[in-house]
């Protein structure tokens, strides 16, 4: 399937088997963030105040939860696989693979953090 | 191999003469890295906070402000470091999808669209805590 043609190689069958997947998530993640950082951006500066009432009252708001959720899985998705770059282009051998390993730890638990925290706000009582 | 050592390496940043388009590229790594580890860490602390209640929101609070409510020195540092990062980040990177169409890569043009992005940034930056210092 595809492994004869460059073409086909591309598409994923190369012998890293991944193809421009990684290429294209991080052009992708990149245009979703450009729009929700460009959100959370204007609405810091559209808020009067940063207490603790007004923060947790504006978070409750599904406008403001969602976007925050869909911030999260963008952004955390993009800074996944630029690091993932970095620490190719700098590390290698064993610590790659163990930077490589911390880099999923890091991210996975901070994402769940942040999306747990989002949907108690959310879900919590007024 | 008696030889390797006078072989050539292969040409490094230091080679050669420094340009805006070396900086914006160098600046969007350092950008990347920074709000991936410290910005991603201060997010997640912002989120968790405002989650667990009135006290740890204001241990939060009182780490980069005043007790007036007022920014200290590091809620200033921090702030300005991470939003001068999100903007250089931001607009490098979309210069970035236009060079990936294969657009831009005159020598003009490449140094044109690099000084864009540092100018835009700090304008940004300046606009967005001069907005917030207004109100």
């Amino acid at each position: 399937m595809g492994t004869g043609t460059p073409l086909g190689r591309v598409r994923g069958l190369g012998s890293a088997k991944e193809g421009t997947h990684h290429w294209w998530r991080q052009r992708v993640t990149a245009g979703s963030n450009l729009f929700l950082m460009l959100w959370l951006v204007v609405s810091i500066l559209s808020r009067g105040s940063f207490d603790y009432a007004s923060m947790r009252l504006w978070m409750q708001s599904a406008w403001v939860a969602v976007p925050m959720a869909l911030l999260v899985i963008s952004v955390f998705t993009h800074f996944r696989l630029g690091l993932q770059v970095v620490i190719e282009d700098y590390q290698h051998n064993e610590t790659r693979v163990v930077f490589l390993i911390l880099l999923n730890f890091f991210t996975v638990g901070l994402g769940a953090t942040a999306l747990f925290a989002i949907a108690k706000i959310a879900f919590g009582a007024k | 191999m008696a030889s390797r050592s006078t072989r050539p390496i292969s040409p490094h940043l230091q080679v050669y003469k420094w340009g805006p388009h070396m900086l914006v590229s160098v600046l969007h790594r350092i950008t990347g890295s920074g709000m991936a580890t410290v910005g991603s860490v201060l997010l997640v602390w912002w989120l968790a906070a405002l989650a667990g209640g009135a006290e740890s929101y204001a241990t939060f609070r009182d780490v980069f402000t005043y007790a007036n409510g007022r920014l200290n020195i590091i809620g200033y540092v921090i702030g300005i470091g991470l939003t001068l990062a999100l903007f250089q980040h931001m607009a490098s990177g979309v210069r970035h999808l236009f060079l990936d169409t294969g657009a831009g890569y005159e020598l003009k043009r490449n140094k044109m669209g690099a000084m864009a992005s540092l100018i835009i940034s700090v304008v940004a930056t300046a606009a967005f805590w001069l907005i917030l210092g207004i109100k």
